[in-house]
């Protein structure tokens, strides 16, 4: 998978993080925060490069 | 039509069912999913593929690198006589005839190991696994189907040969069991099956490993023509089964329904059978909603059946013009589109905000589409 970008979403009334918006291959993508779900799975090996970061802007 | 009641006199005596024709009627003895290439819930056509991806016929994954670039699509051109109506049609558009080394492109299904536990692995009583299918090749020679264990790293190849251009032929194909590695019980990707068509001296430089070893990919493909040559290439595929022993059985067919309900598991969405996801169809779902606060709406979505995992989700414009970044269209006296995002989602529904122009307790219409996809 080639992934250009990931940011995670906060959800003001939920007031947690609920998925992450990332671009993979070209398309924008809503992943969810599930260690089973296979594009989760590939963002937190790409997050893992030296260089890239989910961004994270919190509450 | 007419109804007999049954009666000792015209009852089937037990003894006249023989047992060879109730093997061929246990449902689900097919490991493999759409194997008939039925379902192609993205679209039927895929252009310009030169990479990764799930592209038209459900559960077929095409996996490639450096190998040309191709049209697939699902197909009409079946073997006559045998039940099909469909087949996976690969197509090369921009040849290459002089692979890099690291070369691949292979046709993949992957399995979840929990369905895969009465194969035995692990123990001295671990399964053989049969493979049978039906090729159609413009390109003749050697080709290598492959059996890789994901979670262990192990695989295991075979070859077959298409010794006709053009013409449709069965092959059949027996793996060895596994007995020193048991199969993971769990929902997580455990098995791949790999059909190659392009493979450079990465995967061929070695010997062909034929039983169950951990994997040296020099030994993975050896002998598998190019099959990205030419762009006179098609290169066919269906009926194809996995099942358990050492012999094939007659293709099972299931109801379409029963086929669709099995890959949704994997993939859903709101677009009908064999439309491409987009922005802007004419069909679409329209959904009521009150907002809870000013510029914000919550709205759900119940799956059709317990996915494997948490989807990824796209969503895509109603009747609205297109517009990138998973947009919604809403109706605030004018049709207009806002930003959707998961909220609370679960393997059995999918509930997602969207950032919209409008008042608190405002009711407001959507219109939208989606994809969900928690494929292995």
């Amino acid at each position: 998978m080639n992934i250009t970008s990931a940011q995670y979403h906060f959800d003001t009334f939920l007031q947690k993080n609920t998925c992450i918006k990332a671009v993979i291959n070209g398309q924008d993508l809503l992943v969810p925060l599930d260690e089973n779900n296979r594009h989760y799975q590939a963002i937190q090996e790409w997050a893992a490069i030296d260089g890239n970061n989910i961004i994270d802007n919190g509450a | 039509m007419a109804l007999t009641r049954l009666t000792s006199a015209n009852a089937i005596p037990d003894d006249s069912i023989a047992n060879v024709k109730m093997a061929n009627i246990v449902q689900s003895k097919n490991i493999i999913i759409n194997g008939d290439m039925q379902i192609a819930q993205r679209g039927t056509s895929a252009a310009s593929v030169t990479g990764d991806g799930y592209k038209t016929v459900d559960r077929f994954i095409n996996e490639m690198s450096s190998a040309g670039t191709w049209t697939l699509s699902q197909d009409t051109d079946v073997p006559s006589g045998y039940g099909f109506s469909s087949s996976l049609k690969y197509d090369c558009t921009t040849a290459n005839g002089s692979l890099s080394a690291g070369s691949w492109g292979f046709i993949s299904q992957r399995f979840e190991g929990q369905n895969l536990q009465y194969l035995n692995y692990g123990t001295s009583s671990a399964q053989k696994l049969t493979l049978s299918f039906w090729v159609k090749s413009v390109k003749t020679g050697t080709y290598i189907v492959e059996m890789v264990s994901f979670a262990t790293t192990k695989s295991q190849s075979q070859s077959y040969t298409i010794s006709s251009a053009s013409t449709w032929e069965k092959k059949t194909i027996t793996f060895t069991g596994d007995t020193a590695t048991a199969i993971a019980n769990s929902s997580a990707r455990s098995f791949n099956l790999n059909f190659w068509l392009v493979a450079g001296t990465t995967y061929t430089s070695g010997t062909l490993n034929t039983s169950y070893n951990t994997t040296t990919n020099a030994n993975r493909a050896v002998g598998q023509v190019n099959l990205a040559d030419s762009t006179s290439n098609n290169f066919w595929i269906t009926g194809i089964q996995l099942e358990a022993g050492d012999t094939a059985s007659e293709f099972e067919f299931l109801p379409y329904d029963v086929n669709l309900l099995r890959c949704q598991r994997y993939f859903q969405c709101s677009f009908e059978q064999g439309v491409t996801p987009g922005n802007n169809e004419a069909n679409y779902l329209m959904q009521d909603c009150s907002c809870y606060a000013s510029n914000s709406c919550y709205f759900g979505t119940p799956l059709f059946c317990e996915m494997r995992a948490d989807p990824t989700c796209v969503y895509y414009t109603g009747n609205n013009s297109s517009s990138s970044g998973n947009k919604i269209t809403y109706y605030n006296g004018s049709w207009t589109n806002g930003t959707a995002a998961n909220a609370v989602l679960t393997d059995k529904y999918v509930s997602a905000s969207a950032s919209i122009s409008s008042s608190a307790n405002q009711s407001i219409l959507l219109q939208y589409n989606y994809t969900f996809d928690s494929e292995l």
